[in-house]
C-alpha cells in the first residue's frame, strides 16, 4: 500500500474511531437510563408516593439532556461511510441499507410520539398512559440499536450472504440468518446489558455524590437501591453473554482471541492472563517472551474457548504461519489463495467486458473456490493479519477487570441499604462516584476490543480496511477529523455543563 | 373527530411553550443539525459514488476496478 493511501486509511480509521467513541458516550446511557426511569416511574405508579415522581422526573431530565446532546451523532458515521468508506459502503449496501433506513424511521416516529408524552404529558396524560409511554421510549430506544449491532455482528462474522461479482456486492441470502446469527445476538445482548450496567453506575455515581454532599439523601438512597439491583442483574447477564461471545470469537475470529490474551504460541491447557505487562518488542515468529510480567490461571483460556480445560487454543503464530499438526491454515497460505481469488475476479471482469463467456465462467469457477480467502489476497505479508496486540490485550483486561469489580460495588450498596447504613459509609459513596467514570472506561474499552481486535478487517477475512476505504486526499480526511474533534469537544463540554448545573439544582427543579 | 388533531396540536404547542431547560437543548440540537447537514454534509461529506457516477452499473464497475487493481498490475 502506498504511503498516501496508508495515510488516508489511517486518518479515516482515526476519524471513524473518534466519531464512534464519541457516539458511544451517549448511547449506552440512553439505552440504560431509559429503563431505570421506567422502573422509577413504575414504582411511583404502584406506591402513589409523590417523592418517587420527583425522583423519576429528576432522572428523566438527565436522560433528556443526554439524549438531546447525543441525538444524531450516529448520522455522522453514515456520512463517513459514503465519503471515506465508499467501497465498503457499496459492497454491503444490499445487506444494511434498507433495514437501517426502516429502523431510523421507526425510531423517529416512536420518539416523536412517546418522547413527547414522556416529557410534556405529566399533567395531560393519564398516569398509566404516561408510564406506558416511558416504557415505550425505553423499549424503542433499545430496539433502535438492533440493526446497527446486527450489522456490526455481520462484519465480524459474515454469514448468509453471497458475493455478486457483477455488482461487486455482498447480497443477503437469508434475512433471519443474518439477524439471528450468534455473533449478532451476542453483540446486541452484551451491548444492551453493559449499557444497563453503565446507566446503573451513572445513577449510583450521582446518588453517591448527593450522599457525600448530604443532599437529597432519600432520593439518592432510593435511586441507588434500584440502580444496584439492575446493575447486579445486568452484570451477571453481561458476564454470561460475554463468555458466550468469547466462545464464538474463539471459533469465528481466533486471531482476535489470541490478541485479547497475548497468546503467541498455541497450546493445550491454555492459560488466561489475569494480569500482565505485554513485551512491546514482541513480534509474531520471534523467540522473545510475550510478557514482561504475567499472572496466569492455567487451563482457563481453553475452557473459555472450547469448554474443555485441556483443549488446544491456537496462538498468533499458528494463525499467521499455519500449524499442519493442528490442521490450522495460516494467513501465509490464505494470502496465496486470496491472490488467486483477486486474480480470477480480474479475469472474470475482463472476460465479461470482451464478451468471452467461457473465459468468464472458468474464471468465476476458480474464483468461487478461493472466495472465502478474498480479503487475504490484499495482504502483502502474513503478519499484516495480526491486530495491534497490546491495545487489544489491555482494553480487554480493563473491561473484564472493571466488569468484575462493579458487581462487588453493587453488592456492597445493597448490603448497606439492607442494613440502613448507606449514608454512613462515605467511602462507598466515593467509590460509587468514581464508578460513574469507570463505567465509561469499561464501556469504551469493550468497543476497542471489538473493533481493534478485528483489524485489519472491515469484513472479517473478506475485506481489509485498506480496500474498504476511498482513495481521497489524506489532507481532507485530516481536516474533517479536527473539525469533529472541536465540534465533539464543544458538545461534550456543553453536555457536562448542563448536566452539572441540573445536578446542582437537584430534584426540586 | 376534529377535536383530536386540535388537541394533539395543543399538546405539542403547550409542551414546547412550557419548556425551560428544553429550550437550551433544542437550540443545541438545531445548531448541531445545521452544522452537520448544512456545513459538514454539504461541503465535506459528499457521497463519492453518488457524486462521481451516474448509474449503479458505473458504481459497480468502479468498485470492481478497486477490488482487482492489485491483480491487474
Amino acid at each position: 500500500m502506498g504511503n498516501d493511501i496508508l495515510m488516508t486509511v489511517n486518518w479515516s480509521r482515526a476519524q471513524f474511531a473518534l466519531t464512534a467513541m464519541y457516539h458511544w458516550i451517549f448511547v449506552p446511557l440512553t439505552l440504560g437510563l431509559s429503563f431505570l426511569v421506567a422502573f422509577f416511574e413504575s414504582i411511583y405508579l404502584r406506591t402513589g408516593d409523590e417523592s418517587w415522581k420527583k425522583l423519576t422526573k429528576f432522572w428523566m431530565t438527565l436522560f433528556g439532556i443526554n439524549f438531546a446532546i447525543g441525538v444524531a451523532t450516529g448520522i455522522i458515521m453514515e456520512f463517513q461511510f459514503g465519503t471515506n468508506w465508499s467501497n465498503y459502503s457499496w459492497m454491503v449496501g444490499d445487506i444494511f441499507g434498507a433495514p437501517l433506513a426502516v429502523e431510523g424511521i421507526f425510531a423517529f416516529f416512536l420518539e416523536a410520539t412517546f418522547f413527547a408524552v414522556m416529557f410534556f404529558g405529566w399533567e395531560r396524560a393519564s398516569k398509566r398512559f404516561h408510564l406506558f409511554s416511558t416504557w415505550m421510549v425505553a423499549i424503542g430506544s433499545n430496539l433502535s440499536a438492533v440493526w446497527i449491532l446486527v450489522a456490526n455482528g455481520w462484519m465480524q462474522n459474515p454469514v448468509a450472504m453471497a458475493f455478486n461479482p457483477d455488482k461487486a456486492r455482498f447480497e443477503m441470502q437469508n434475512f433471519f440468518d443474518v439477524a439471528l446469527s450468534p455473533t449478532a445476538v451476542q453483540k446486541f445482548t452484551h451491548t444492551t446489558s453493559s449499557s444497563f450496567l453503565l446507566a446503573s453506575l451513572f445513577v449510583m455515581g450521582i446518588s453517591g455524590l448527593f450522599l457525600l454532599q448530604k443532599r437529597h439523601q432519600q432520593l439518592a438512597k432510593r435511586s441507588m437501591v434500584v440502580a444496584a439491583v439492575l446493575g447486579l442483574v445486568s452484570s451477571g447477564f453481561a458476564a454470561f453473554n460475554g463468555d458466550e461471545s468469547a466462545f464464538h470469537i474463539a471459533h469465528r475470529q481466533p486471531m482476535k482471541l489470541a490478541a485479547m490474551e497475548g497468546l503467541y504460541t498455541g497450546t493445550e491447557k491454555a492459560p488466561i492472563v489475569a494480569m500482565g505487562i505485554i513485551n512491546p518488542d514482541k513480534k509474531p515468529g520471534d523467540n522473545l517472551p510475550a510478557f514482561k510480567q504475567e499472572v496466569v490461571v492455567p487451563g482457563m483460556l481453553s475452557l473459555l474457548a472450547n469448554r474443555d480445560p485441556n483443549s488446544f487454543v491456537p496462538g498468533i503464530n499458528d494463525l499467521v504461519y499455519g500449524n499442519p499438526t493442528r490442521k490450522i491454515v495460516g494467513a501465509q497460505e490464505r494470502i496465496a489463495s486470496g491472490k488467486i481469488a483477486v486474480a480470477e475476479l480480474a479475469k472474470y471482469k475482463e472476460a465479461k467486458k470482451t464478451g468471452d463467456q467461457s473465459g468468464a465462467q472458468a474464471a468465476l469457477a476458480l474464483f468461487n473456490q478461493h472466495k472465502d480467502d478474498l480479503g487475504y489476497g490484499y495482504l502483502n505479508r502474513p503478519e499484516e493479519a495480526v491486530p495491534p496486540v497490546p491495545l487489544t490485550f489491555y482494553a480487554f483486561h480493563v473491561m473484564v477487570g472493571l466488569g468484575t469489580f462493579f458487581p462487588i460495588v453493587f453488592i456492597c450498596v445493597l448490603f448497606c441499604a439492607f442494613r440502613g447504613t448507606l449514608e454512613n459509609h462515605r467511602w462507598l459513596s466515593a467509590i460509587c462516584f468514581a464508578c460513574l467514570f469507570l463505567g465509561y472506561v469499561a464501556s469504551q474499552a469493550g468497543w476497542v476490543v471489538a473493533e481493534v481486535g478485528r483489524q485489519p478487517w472491515a469484513i472479517e477475512g473478506l475485506l481489509p480496511v485498506g480496500v474498504a476505504s476511498t482513495a481521497i486526499a489524506a489532507g481532507s480526511v485530516k481536516t474533517t477529523f479536527f473539525i469533529f474533534l472541536f465540534l465533539f469537544t464543544g458538545l461534550l463540554i456543553a453536555e457536562i455543563g448542563i448536566m452539572v448545573k441540573q445536578i446542582k439544582i437537584g430534584p426540586e427543579a | 373527530m376534529r377535536a383530536a388533531p386540535r388537541e394533539l396540536f395543543a399538546f405539542y404547542r403547550d409542551g414546547f411553550r412550557s419548556m425551560v431547560l428544553g429550550r437550551t437543548l433544542w437550540k443545541i440540537i438545531l445548531v448541531k443539525l445545521f452544522l452537520m447537514f448544512a456545513v459538514l454534509k454539504l461541503f465535506f461529506f459528499s457521497n463519492v459514488l453518488e457524486k462521481e457516477f451516474r448509474s449503479d452499473a458505473e458504481r459497480s464497475a468502479h468498485v470492481l476496478d478497486n477490488l482487482t487493481r492489485g491483480a491487474s498490475k
